[in-house]
């Protein structure tokens, strides 16, 4: 007990003390609300809902399959299938969401919906000064408020966000030469052939 | 005069008073929302009681109710400092249930993290416990300033910095980002010179040594009965690590120690941390080093509408405070029949009132903290 083992600790702490005026690799703190870090790509808060083109209500990708509502953990989706059809990007008749809720209050942010959805519907958002005065009603976000567009998405996620455009623009070409061919020979006798053809 | 019914009664001598004392539940040295309830003859506990249950969640019973998949988030809130050994035990189970196997990669993907998080564990056990005894702030400051260099890697591969959710059933949801490798090396090749300096600033230091050496032994004959496994069983003595006895994943193939302690004290405790970190760097390098390309995904694997045939499983990892195991019994639904979780934290706490009798009460507040729990998993 010569205390020669706490002197070597304190120059240690001294060693840390003086280094973290000049040493960025001791200098660790961010002053928040100030100076913020740079956004990491695969970041995950709360979902948000994408959707194409200018009218958010019009284009959103959901088709009400409640998918997400069911896997959830925490069940803090709920969703209500409208009775009106709408064409998705290729044109086709799909189910939207008349209601379309996420209560954040509840949400984990593990990020399973949009892992789950098959129409990449419902990604990932960054936000993170989401609090509220109401507990309630506040919280409980809508598909008005949940509607964010595409540009968004691509800003967030990037790498992501470039391989599901691809596949869609890809498919929107399939099916628009598809349908092309189709036009071009109205006389074939079977429809799915013609359709076949179109697509090499 | 009849006899005073009230130990606390002045009638009688004071040395045959005991104390009752409630420690916690909010307390920082429990580590969470833990109570002891200690009678204390003057300073000596002569009684200790653990009183847990504050953070109960009902973890297995919605586990049962919910499917497969849905679960895996759950088990992050088990032990939410190291979160990816919770998954890895998880879909371990869940793959030997229906028959899965994760790809080489992927299983290098789940060694790496797992160190990873047993470094983020061990550092800021080594500074909670030093907090415990009074050493406010500066040691857990460093060893949590290290940790966040972790948790960035963390965040920039599975997009949550404490609840991964990475790991799925037949793989990792995800491959690793460009440029991970190259940072997670960058990382592990710090790390040490870290360990130098935290060892520097606390393994010599008397007032450490003072408070640790000799305090809570825990004999081998008792850590075996009792069950305890984990850092805690390995400073007593008893060569046991999961790792090497079942050599599951990709242990098998890589190159390490395990580190053994002499006295089963406290410092022991402390040091096993130490040294098992210092092994896990070595896994680390290996690990990095050999990682093979390929996908990360088990082709049979799916996600939704997981339905392993009817029976059960019992999986286990070497988690970093012990044997993490979780039992999963399937009757063919899409939901677990029965979902079970062996939780170390839980069982190395049941030996919490053998190591504390005869010792003063400040030193029961230390020999919980070198024992390492985390009330989410007790409580679950």
């Amino acid at each position: 007990m010569n205390g020669a083992g706490i002197i070597k600790g304190m120059v240690e702490t001294a060693r840390n003390f003086a280094g973290s005026y000049y040493d960025p690799q001791r200098l660790t703190t961010v002053q928040y609300p100030e100076e913020k870090l740079p956004p990491v790509e695969n970041a995950r808060t709360i979902p948000f809902l994408v959707y194409d083109g200018d009218d958010a209500m019009a284009g959103l990708r959901c088709t009400a399959c409640t998918i997400c509502e069911k896997e959830c953990p925490p069940q803090c989706i709920y969703i209500i299938k409208d009775t009106i059809k709408k064409a998705d990007y290729v044109g086709k008749l799909q189910m939207q969401p008349k209601v379309f809720d996420i209560d954040i209050s509840v949400c984990m942010s593990c990020g399973i919906c949009a892992e789950v959805c098959p129409f990449d519907a419902i990604k990932m958002d960054q936000v993170f000064e989401l609090s509220a005065r109401d507990r309630f009603a506040a919280l409980l976000l809508h598909k008005t408020q949940l509607a964010k567009p595409d540009d968004y998405f691509v800003k967030l996620h990037k790498t992501e966000a470039s391989d599901i455009n691809g596949r869609r623009e890809e498919n929107k070409r399939k099916t628009e030469a598809a349908a092309a061919a189709k036009a071009a020979a109205p006389k074939a006798p079977v429809a799915p052939g013609a359709a076949k053809e179109g697509l090499k | 005069m009849s006899a005073p019914s009230c130990p606390m009664d002045v009638g009688e001598p004071a040395e045959h008073q005991l104390l009752e004392v409630s420690l916690g539940p909010h307390h920082p040295s429990t580590h969470g929302v833990f109570r002891m309830d200690v009678s204390l003859d003057g300073e000596t506990v002569v009684k200790l009681k653990p009183v847990f249950g504050y953070l109960h969640r009902n973890h297995e019973k919605i586990a049962e109710k919910a499917s497969y998949l849905s679960s895996i988030p759950y088990t992050d809130r088990l032990d939410y400092i190291c979160s990816l050994t919770n998954n890895c035990a998880y879909v371990m189970t869940v793959e030997k249930l229906a028959g899965l196997v994760a790809p080489e990669r992927a299983e290098y993907i789940r060694v790496i993290l797992c160190e990873l998080t047993r470094l983020i564990n061990h550092s800021a056990l080594a500074g909670f416990l030093l907090q415990d005894m009074g050493a406010l702030g500066t040691p857990l400051m460093y060893a949590f300033r290290e940790r966040e260099k972790i948790l960035d890697l963390f965040e920039s591969l599975t997009g949550s910095r404490m609840m991964c959710n990475y790991m799925r059933f037949g793989g990792c949801r995800c491959d690793l980002p460009p440029g991970w490798l190259e940072q997670a090396r960058a990382v592990v090749a710090n790390f040490p010179s870290f360990l130098d300096e935290f060892e520097a600033l606390l393994t010599g230091n008397e007032i450490l040594q003072a408070r640790t050496e000799g305090v809570g032994v825990l004999s081998p004959q008792l850590a075996v009965s009792a069950g305890v496994t984990g850092p805690m069983l390995r400073a007593s003595g008893v060569n046991y690590d999961i790792r090497k006895v079942d050599s599951y994943s990709v242990y098998g193939r890589l190159n390490f120690r395990v580190p053994l302690g002499e006295r089963g004290d406290v410092f022991d405790r402390y040091m096993i941390r130490i040294l098992e970190m210092r092994e896990s760097l070595k896994i680390l390098e290996q690990a990095l080093r050999d990682i093979p390309a390929g996908p990360i995904m088990d082709p049979k694997a799916k996600l939704r509408n997981l339905r392993p045939k009817a029976g059960e499983a019992y999986g286990r990892i070497e988690g970093p405070k012990g044997e993490l195991g979780f039992y999963i019994i399937s009757d063919g639904g899409p939901n677990p029949y029965r979902y079970r979780i062996r939780p170390p934290s839980l069982i190395n706490l049941t030996i919490l009132e053998d190591l504390c009798l005869g010792r003063p009460v400040a030193d029961a507040v230390v020999i919980l903290g070198s024992v390492d729990i985390v009330l989410g998993e007790v409580d679950r």
